[in-house]
């Protein structure tokens, strides 16, 4: 059992928004209240003063009033529109992440979830993270539809096939929280689930070090890049290269063939990796192969971190891989963590 | 004059009377009376309600521990699918509207049948052939997708009878296309002599807004459940992304038609509600217009707000304001008509006989599924709310609080006309009654359970949800003998029930102005109309006082 809350029959209050959320919960309660104990208290009044006393009776005709039509309609506009605007003040907030926050990537599938972090962590149904730090997720799924949700710091969103969602919380508590997946899945959808641990921060950094450390996703990412995919073969080698230079492209515009211009997002990178005909790079052949079938979505996850950590090689120089990404989200080295066993990952 | 006919006409036997106007299987299954057709319709809801029932028991039971012991996650699946695609599509549906609506709309307009008496039929026959091939289908293994079929599971992944339940709704569907063009063209034709669109009782008023959604909105159900067959049969990529696909699209179909949908279910029960409050309170019913134009304004506006199912389903944040925003406009013509019933009450003569007794239920549990539809119309909450137990909640306050109770209250009201007889009043109330307390001790722990955040369509939970669970499971045993009494005693005053006469409750609509049960042709004499709707004074004809002598006879 979770310890309990503040208010009891609430789950726990643990990131920055979640007060947000509660403090409109209870407004709706109170809007609420507003209107049932009137409206109640008038049905019960009538019902009883206004009972029947005469068989058949024939009361006094009313044929209805413009003045109080017109009264509870505007009276209850007004309100709900208070209750629009509250209400979306507060999803402004939960669905625009800042800049600075430390990015993971969530992978779902039946029935588990998987999360990297940009360190090179990995885990199953469980994530950890530090207090009072801005944490975004990238999202996507194997498989169908699924939603991450963190009662405790009152936010969800749907996982899509196919296309990147992103959620952000700033944990600000230290606990053991219910990780749900909230959209149904299939078999064994109750049971897709976990928890996220939010730890101080000198307890992240241990765990961070005591845990074992794969490649990071930009490691990985340019071994996929340069040897096992060999997408380096069209994308690097200079002015002659076949394939659209890559280095700085990450959230630039790109000029299309066709004349059109898009931001290179990472739904930009996915699309271009796994049907490159789509929308291709205007002074560029359409003669990229498709990678349909051939990468997970943690490799798309990583191909694209290691795209983004691409600069422009005028600036950095051809040897430079290390990512501003990287660089402000891992404040830990982690050198010898690929030194550790499994089993010291259990600090909690 | 007509009046004068029913009204001196009662307690003698008219000569034959829907009933026993033909006893053969065939004077039934080819039958073009409206009435028969209704008591069909009757019939086979209330199998699909006992099915819809039983899989809803199965649910509560399997809740009452936090692991998935009394069945496991699989068949769990399949339950709560069937459950809400019984009591959708095959129950909530047709329920009022091909019921209740088939029944009573050319009665209380003035005419001999609905406009198109054979398509009425065919209506029926459809809804049968939708309805036993999901039977079958069910039979065979069932299906896992929940009633929202969203994709690509139900496309790509689900191993389980997508398609003969598809097609199940699908067929089923043209069967409520069909009764919405029926009732269109029937209110705008066969109206008598002086039933004026002002003149119509409400309970019309709310059934042309129903059918309206009705011949609107199903169409896009079917190109959906079309489109799904497509990319699952034939590997066409639609929703699938895997294949080209767009799974948000799916989810923008099936709510641009779901949606609605939910109106198609409540309106026809506020027309219900408001026959109740005015009858029975024997006054006017409080702005007459605004009820009936509120109908409407939900019918037009119900279209509008498909997206506020998809807050977090990764459709743009603006598109979702947007939605958020008429949400909260089409909230105010249901606070309109919560004003209007209240106000009607006001220096009324208020009886509590059962139907009365449901309405007044109505009105508190309707407030209450009204009032949280507000808390998940707001985006910042929402994302909290959506997918958890208080959906649940509120969708279940609005369909089983609204329009099942409107639906037990319509069934009681006209009863006695429907079958000449009088139900028990005595097993009425405790039924009413048991019906509200249970259905309240039910649902309103869910709420609570989900903003704790206890996600819908589990298996098995964690073990801090367990005592609300426990309270929701003892409700759902309340509710369902409170839901079984009026099968039992209804049954019984078919055979023993005192004759109810023509106007048992001495109301002016025309449906009183009939036998009980009605001749087949409705009329004897082709009615006139020369009062107001809900006109309880002298104007409306009814002889009270002749009714007071009935009434005192009866006690001797």
């Amino acid at each position: 059992m979770q310890t309990t809350s503040w208010v009891p029959l609430f789950p726990e209050q643990a990131s920055a928004f979640a007060w947000q959320v509660d403090y409109l919960y209870f407004y709706l309660i109170l809007v609420s209240v507003a209107f049932t104990i009137p409206i109640v208290v008038a049905i019960f009044f009538f019902a009883l003063k206004y009972r029947e006393t005469e068989k058949y009776a024939t009361p006094d005709e009313m044929h209805g009033s413009m003045v109080l039509e017109t009264v509870w309609s505007i009276i209850p506009f007004i309100i709900s529109m208070t209750i629009f605007i509250g209400g979306a003040v507060v999803y402004f907030n939960q669905f625009t992440p800042p800049d600075d926050a430390m990015e993971i990537y969530v992978v779902g599938k039946q029935w588990m979830w998987k999360a990297q972090h940009q360190t090179g962590q990995r885990e199953i149904n469980e994530l950890h993270v530090p207090v009072g730090r801005k944490i975004k997720l990238t999202m996507t799924t194997e498989d169908v539809l699924h939603d991450f949700f963190i009662p405790a710091f009152r936010t969800k969103m749907d996982v899509v096939p196919g296309r990147y969602t992103y959620m952000w919380f700033e944990p600000t508590k230290v606990g053991r929280y219910h990780i749900f997946c909230a959209e149904y899945c299939g078999l064994n959808h109750s049971g897709m689930g976990g928890y996220v641990y939010v730890m101080e921060q000198r307890d992240f950094d241990n765990w961070l070090s005591g845990s074992v450390a794969g490649q990071t996703p930009v490691e990985e990412g340019r071994d996929l890049f340069t040897n096992k995919l060999g997408c380096a073969s069209c994308h690097s080698g200079g002015a002659n290269q076949r394939g659209a230079v890559l280095e700085g492209i990450y959230g630039h515009e790109v000029k299309l063939t066709t004349g059109e211009t898009v931001i290179a997002d990472e739904q930009y990178i996915r699309n271009s990796i796994l049907n490159p005909g789509a929308q291709v790079v205007a002074g560029y052949q359409p003669i990229m192969p498709t990678f349909k079938g051939q990468v997970t979505e943690e490799q798309l996850n990583s191909l694209i971190a290691y795209i983004k950590s691409l600069t422009p090689a005028a600036a950095t120089g051809a040897g430079s891989t290390q990512s501003p990404a990287v660089a402000n989200t891992s404040p830990t080295s982690n050198t010898n963590s690929g030194a550790q066993t499994p089993t010291a990952n259990s600090n909690r | 004059m007509q009046t004068q006919d029913s009204i001196s006409g009662y307690g003698g036997e008219p000569k034959l009377n829907y009933l026993t106007n033909g006893s053969t299987l065939k004077s039934w299954l080819l039958t073009k009376d409206h009435k028969r057709i209704a008591i069909m319709y009757l019939i086979t809801v209330s199998l699909f309600f006992l099915m819809g029932g039983l899989y809803a028991a199965t649910i509560r039971l399997e809740l009452l521990t936090p692991a998935s012991d009394l069945v496991e996650s699989a068949t769990y699946n399949r339950v709560f699918t069937q459950h809400g695609i019984l009591m959708i599509f095959f129950f909530l549906i047709p329920s009022i509207p091909a019921v209740l609506g088939n029944f009573l709309i050319p009665i209380m307009i003035g005419a001999k049948d609905l406009a198109l008496p054979r398509v009425n039929l065919l209506s029926l026959y459809i809804y049968w052939v939708g309805g036993l091939l999901t039977l079958y289908s069910l039979m065979q293994g069932g299906v896992d997708t929940g009633w929202t079929f969203y994709t690509p599971y139900s496309t790509t992944f689900s191993n389980s009878y997508v398609m003969a339940v598809g097609l199940g709704i699908f067929i089923n569907g043209f069967s409520s296309i069909l009764t919405g063009l029926n009732f269109i063209v029937t209110i705008h034709t066969m109206r008598a002599p002086g039933m004026t669109w002002f003149r119509l009782p409400l309970f019309v008023w709310a059934h042309y807004a129903t059918s309206l959604v009705m011949i609107l909105g199903t169409p896009v159900i079917a190109i959906t459940v079309l489109l799904l067959a497509l990319e699952r049969a034939a590997g066409v990529g639609i929703f699938d992304p895997a294949i080209g696909g767009d799974p948000i699209l799916f989810q923008h179909l099936f709510w641009f038609y779901s949606h609605p949908a939910v109106y198609i279910m409540i309106l026809p029960g506020m027309g219900v509600i408001s026959e109740l409050i005015s009858n029975f309170s024997r006054k006017k019913i409080f702005g007459y217009e605004f009820i009936a134009f509120s109908s409407i304004a939900i019918a037009v506006f119900g279209f509008l707000v498909w997206g506020h199912h998809m807050f977090v389903s990764g459709q743009s944040m603006y598109a979702g304001m947007v939605f958020s925003f008429l949400t909260m406009v089409v909230a105010v013509p249901s606070a309109i008509k919560m004003f209007n019933w209240t106000a009607t009450l006001y220096k009324g003569s208020i009886s509590f006989d059962t139907p009365m007794l449901y309405a007044i239920g109505f009105l508190g549990l309707f407030l209450i599924g009204g009032l949280t539809g507000l808390f998940l119309g707001s985006m910042g909450l929402t994302v909290h709310l959506t997918d958890t137990y208080f959906v649940v909640a509120h969708f279940h306050y609005v369909m089983v609080g609204g329009q099942v109770i409107a639906y037990l209250g319509g069934i009681h009201y006209w009863w006695p006309k429907m079958t000449g007889r009088m139900y028990s009043e005595f097993w009425g109330k405790i039924s009413a009654m048991l019906v509200f307390v249970g259905f309240n001790l039910t649902f309103f722990p869910q709420f609570i359970l989900g903003y704790q955040g206890m996600p819908r369509r589990y298996a098995s939970y964690p073990e801090e949800f367990q005592v609300l669970n426990i309270f929701s499971t003892a409700g759902a045993s309340v509710l369902g003998v409170g839901l079984l009494m009026p099968a039992v005693y209804l049954a019984h005053s078919l055979l023993y029930g005192k004759k109810a006469g023509d106007n048992p409750w001495m109301l002016p609509g025309l449906e009183w102005r009939t036998a009980s049960p009605p001749p087949t042709e409705n009329f004897e004499v082709m009615p006139v109309v020369t009062w107001e709707a809900y006109e309880f004074g002298e104007e409306s004809g009814l002889d009270l006082d002749e009714a007071r002598r009935r009434d005192a006879s009866v006690v001797v």
